[in-house]
C-alpha cells in the first residue's frame, strides 16, 4: 500500500488521562482494519473485541515501566552510489499477477 | 517420516559445493528465509505461489560450506506464533510426542531435526523463535547476537529483532552451521565486521568452542526467569544447572526487574513493525490478488483478508492501533523504554557473570489446539525468551533432560558477541 497518508490519522477516541480503560468496541476495531487496509467480517470483529480487550489490558502494565536515558547507538550505513548488478526487469516482475509492457497492473484508483 | 509430522512445506534441493565444512550435511530452511526458484510461503495463503527470484545470504553461505538444501519448512504464519499451528499448511507436530506441538514458530525446522529428517535446520528468532521449538522437540537452537547473520532474504516480521539461527541435534553441529551462516554483508546493514566491535572476536571459531570446559565459568541465575514457571520444568532446569556446577561452573543468584515486562514490550515493538512491514502484501507486485471489483483500496482490503489468517490479522491491527495517534506514547514509546531498561538490566548482570541461566520454556509442549483460541496465553509462553530479542543478545536452547516424557530446554544467555561462551556452557549441559 503506498498512498496511505490517512494512517498516521487517530485510530479512535485518545485516552484522556493515563488510566483511560483499554477496552476497544466494535467501531474501534473496524476503524483500525479500514486503516491498516484489511477487510474484517461481522464475526471476526467480534472476536477481535474480545481478545483486544484482553491483550490491552496487559499491555496496561507497560505503564509502571520508568522512563529510561535512551542512547541509541544508531549509525547510517552507506555504500558508493555505484550501479551494481539486480534483479532483472523479468525476475522483479516474476511474482506479478498482473502485468503490462514492462509495469506492475494493479487495481483501478477510484 | 517428515509427512507424519507436517514438517515441510515445500521438498525440495538444492545441492550444496562438493566440499566445505558442511558436505554431506543436510540443511532444512524455514519457509520464511528466500530460496530462488523455490516457492516462500512463509506459512501464509498470501505467499502460497511466491518463487523468490533470488536466495537469501544465509542460503547461499550453507550450500558453499558444501550443505544439500532438502526442503523449506512450515512455520507459524509469518513466524507469528508459539506452536507453528498459525500455519496455512496445517499444524507440525511434535515427534517426541504426536499429540503435542512442537513449538513455533519454527517448529518444522525443529521437528525435521528432531524425527531425523535433516541434519541442521535454519529458523528464525524474533521473541524466541528458534529457541522454544528446540526446547519443545528435545534439540539445540541458537539465536545469535543480532547483527551476527545476516537477514538479506528474509521475509521480515519486527526487523529490529529478529536474527536468522542454527537448529541441529548436538551444540557442535549448530554452532558448525553457525560458523558457515555468520559474518558481515553488504546487502544488510545491520551486520556487524566483529573487527571493529568492541570486545568481540572476530576469528571466533564456533564449534570449537562445543569443547565443554566451563571450569570457572560464573552462571547467573535470575529469579524472576523461574518464578511462574511449570515445577516439572523448573526441577528438571535446576537438576542441569546443579550438574554444571560439578563440572566447575559457579552459581550465583541475580535479579532482572524489568524482565516481568518483556513480554508486553516485546509484543507492542513486534506488532507495530507487523503492520507496518506487512503493508507490503497488497497484491499487486507479489502474493495474493482477489477478484476485486473495487477501488485501490478496497481490493488490497480484500486480497489481505483473503490472504492472511487470523493471528496475523490480529497483529497487523494491534499494531495499527499502537502505532495510531493518541495511542503511541502510551503503548510504543513506553515499550522502547522497557526494552532500553531490559538492555540496561543485561548488561549490569554481566559486569558480574558469564552467562545467564533459566528454562527455555516455562511451560511443557502445548497439546495441539490447547492455545489456539486464547492467543493471550500463547503470548505469555515467550516469557523467557523475549527478553533476549529487547536486549539484542545471543542466547542458546540446550536439552536439560525429560519431566513425564517431554523435552525441557535450558536457555542460556550470553553478552553481545559471546557466542563462543553460551555454546561452551551448552556443550557442557549436553556432556552430563
Amino acid at each position: 500500500m503506498s498512498e496511505t497518508p490517512e494512517s498516521a490519522d487517530d485510530a479512535g477516541a485518545a485516552p484522556d488521562g493515563g488510566d483511560a480503560a483499554a477496552a476497544v468496541d466494535a467501531e474501534a476495531v473496524r476503524h483500525v482494519a479500514d486503516l491498516a487496509r484489511v477487510r474484517l467480517d461481522d464475526d471476526e470483529v467480534e472476536t477481535f473485541v474480545d481478545q483486544f480487550g484482553d491483550i490491552l489490558e496487559y499491555f496496561e502494565a507497560l505503564d509502571e515501566v520508568p522512563e529510561t536515558e535512551r542512547t541509541e547507538e544508531l549509525v547510517n550505513v552507506m555504500r558508493p552510489d555505484e550501479v551494481e548488478e539486480g534483479l532483472t526487469q523479468e525476475e522483479a516482475l516474476s511474482n506479478a499477477e498482473e502485468t503490462e509492457d514492462g509495469f506492475f497492473v494493479g487495481p483501478k484508483v477510484s | 517420516m517428515a509427512a507424519d509430522y507436517n514438517a515441510f512445506i515445500t521438498e525440495a534441493t538444492i545441492d550444496g559445493a562438493d566440499d566445505g565444512p558442511l558436505a554431506d550435511k543436510t540443511v532444512a530452511v524455514k519457509d520464511n528465509i528466500s530460496t530462488e526458484g523455490i516457492r516462500t510461503t512463509c506459512g501464509s495463503e498470501m505467499l502460497a505461489d511466491y518463487v523468490p527470484p533470488y536466495s537469501a545470504t544465509v542460503v547461499d553461505r550453507l550450500t558453499d560450506a558444501g550443505a544439500t538444501v532438502v526442503g523449506k519448512t512450515n512455520m507459524d504464519e509469518f513466524g507469528m506464533g508459539t506452536t507453528t499451528e498459525t500455519s496455512a499448511f496445517g499444524a507440525t507436530r511434535n515427534p517426541a510426542d504426536p499429540d503435542r506441538v512442537p513449538g513455533g514458530s519454527s517448529g518444522g525446522s525443529a521437528a525435521a531435526v528432531a524425527a531425523g529428517e535433516a541434519d541442521i535446520a535454519l529458523g528464525s528468532d524474533t521473541g524466541g523463535s528458534v529457541r522454544c521449538p528446540a526446547a519443545f522437540c528435545g534439540v539445540v537452537g541458537i539465536k545469535p547476537t543480532y547483527g551476527l547473520v545476516s537477514r538479506y532474504g528474509l521475509v521480515a516480521y519486527a526487523n529490529s529483532l529478529e536474527q536468522i539461527g542454527p537448529i541441529a541435534g548436538t551444540v557442535e553441529e549448530a554452532a558448525a552451521a553457525l560458523d558457515a551462516i555468520a559474518g558481515p554483508d553488504p546487502h544488510d546493514g545491520t551486520t556487524r565486521d566483529l573487527t571493529e566491535v568492541d570486545g568481540a572476536d572476530p576469528d571466533a571459531n564456533y564449534a570449537a568452542a562445543a569443547d565443554g570446559d566451563i571450569d570457572g565459568l560464573t552462571v547467573g541465575v535470575p529469579t524472576e526467569l523461574f518464578e511462574g514457571a511449570d515445577e516439572r520444568v523448573v526441577e528438571t532446569v535446576e537438576a542441569a544447572i546443579e550438574d554444571l556446577e560439578a563440572r566447575g561452573a559457579e552459581t550465583t543468584e541475580i535479579s532482572l526487574p524489568s524482565v516481568e515486562h518483556a513480554v508486553q514490550a516485546y509484543y507492542v515493538i513486534a506488532m507495530a513493525e507487523a503492520s507496518s512491514n506487512l503493508a507490503r502484501f497488497d497484491g499487486v507486485r507479489y502474493g495474493n490478488r482477489a477478484e476485486s471489483d473495487g477501488n485501490w483500496n478496497e481490493s488490497f482490503a480484500e486480497s489481505r483478508d483473503e490472504g492472511f489468517g487470523a493471528e496475523v490479522k490480529r497483529r497487523i491491527l494491534l499494531g495499527t492501533y499502537a502505532l495510531s495517534a493518541g495511542y503511541h506514547d502510551k503503548y510504543y514509546q513506553k515499550a522502547q523504554d522497557a526494552r532500553a531498561w531490559v538492555r540496561d538490566d543485561f548488561e549490569e548482570a554481566f559486569a558480574d557473570v558469564d552467562v545467564i541461566a533459566s528454562p527455555t520454556m516455562p511451560v511443557l509442549p502445548f497439546e495441539l489446539g490447547e492455545s489456539l483460541d486464547d492467543p493471550l496465553r500463547m503470548y505469555l509462553a515467550d516469557a523467557n525468551t523475549t527478553p533476549v530479542n529487547l536486549a539484542n543478545l545471543p542466547a542458546i536452547s540446550v536439552p536439560a533432560g525429560e519431566a513425564d516424557g517431554l523435552p525441557v530446554g535450558l536457555q542460556l544467555v550470553g553478552p553481545k558477541f559471546g557466542e563462543e561462551t553460551v555454546i561452551r556452557a551448552a556443550s557442557a549441559v549436553e556432556d552430563r
